[in-house]
């Protein structure tokens, strides 16, 4: 880098000989490269933010009894069901399947679709609640994906979860019946 | 009138500080962070709004990507975890195989080719596409017996602890994390939570980013 050209430069035939006034700094600025340069290195191998994690509980599962039809005990008008399908699309419906209460609405992922659904069901799951005098329950979610779905949607659908907070939420099987509902719908 | 002399200045900068600087960044980083570990398989995690952190240590990691399984298992229970599994399988490995299985993070081979995978050096484990996947079918569950034989080798680990009086050990079993590649089919996914759950593991983790944008 820039460096004052101290030398004398030769010449000076005759001239009196003089001592060279040598510079007392040293140059420092191969050093800071190689600094630099560490820390470039350090921060590309190194992971500094640890993984999040989200915690899933699932319902437990009994082999002798596959499907236990745990569902019928909530009132159907405090039960939402959450269909995935394809291209990040979601179907959902309140109730029962074969006579929803309000009838299946298609919604897109994020704060201006599903989210906005949530929130209107889970005040309604409390309202519910509260009439039946059971204050402290509310809403209960069912998700079911198809096999259209990834991962990123569960995982955004649960992250809705953790967002709107109903009482009870878990994954489940989806039926042929709902399976068919997407196809009509195009979802699948 | 005086001409007005213009004061030569040397243009070197004194760098002293900004090396300092430099060193101090250096030593941050070296300090606060972990190596990158080396994974076979390299996935896409997807983002959630989650804050909560994956504890450090004790958790066995699935990762799922391209319906391919891979498997990481604690190092602290690594190697009961292949003695366990060698028995049940009725094989067997010498020394120099569970020592280079200790330092080996995590695999995706059969049983049958895992020999094979642990000659290999480091890096070629790595290779892409060289390891493709543990199988995890209703036929060769093996991925099943894995999982089962590390909470088996966990518990033994921790009751050996906890009899030799050690304290600050408390009973817990072997948390398990699903690493999940966001294009996944959930489908895969699906499969591998079923196996967790008919070992009644009910309950685990499933690794994601934070998310950046405003969600």
């Amino acid at each position: 880098m820039a460096e004052l050209n101290t030398g004398d430069g030769g010449g000076g035939k005759g001239k009196k000989v003089r001592s060279k006034k040598s510079n007392p700094g040293v140059d420092l600025t191969a050093m800071v490269d190689l600094a630099f340069l560490l820390i470039t290195f350090f921060m590309l191998t190194t992971s500094l933010a640890k993984k999040q994690a989200m915690e899933l509980a699932m319902p437990d599962k009994d082999k002798k009894d596959p499907q236990p039809d745990s569902t019928t005990k909530i009132p159907e008008e405090r039960m939402m069901t959450i269909l995935i399908g394809k291209d990040n699309r979601i179907l959902w419906y309140m109730g029962k399947f074969d006579a929803p209460t309000i009838p299946p609405t298609e919604a897109k992922f994020g704060k201006d679709g599903i989210r906005q659904d949530l929130l209107k069901n889970v005040a309604l799951g409390k309202e519910y609640a509260k009439r039946e005098g059971k204050p402290e329950q509310g809403l209960v979610v069912n998700i079911k994906a198809s096999d259209a779905a990834t991962f990123k949607n569960v995982v955004d659908i649960l992250d809705e979860m953790a967002i709107t907070h109903p009482q009870l939420y878990a994954i489940g099987d989806i039926t042929l019946g709902e399976i068919d509902l997407l196809k009509q719908t195009g979802v699948y | 009138m005086a001409k007005v002399k213009i004061s030569k200045k040397s243009t070197r900068i004194d760098m002293t500080a900004m090396c300092d600087v430099a060193f101090l960044l250096l030593s941050f980083f070296i300090m606060s962070a972990t190596a990158k570990q080396p994974e076979p398989k390299a996935v896409d995690v997807p983002a959630s709004t989650v804050i909560e952190k994956l504890p450090e240590e004790g958790v066995a990691v699935i990762t799922v990507g391209e319906k391919q399984v891979f498997f990481t298992i604690p190092r602290d229970i690594r190697v009961l975890t292949l003695e366990k599994m060698a028995t049940l399988k009725g094989t067997s490995f010498t020394a120099e195989e569970k020592k280079k299985f200790e330092g080996m993070d995590g695999f995706g081979v059969p049983l049958s080719q895992l020999k094979a995978l642990l000659k290999l050096e480091n890096a070629e484990r790595n290779t892409p596409g060289l390891q493709k996947g543990i199988p995890y079918d209703s036929v060769g569950n093996q991925l099943g017996d894995w999982v089962q034989q590390a909470r088996y080798a966990n518990r033994e680990w921790l009751n050996e602890r906890i009899a030799a009086g050690e304290e600050n050990v408390k009973f817990r079993d072997l948390d398990i994390a699903i690493k999940g590649d966001a294009k996944e089919n959930f489908t895969t996914v699906q499969q591998v939570i079923d196996i967790l759950q008919d070992q009644k593991k009910n309950k685990f983790y499933l690794v994601t980013n934070l998310r950046g944008e405003n969600f």
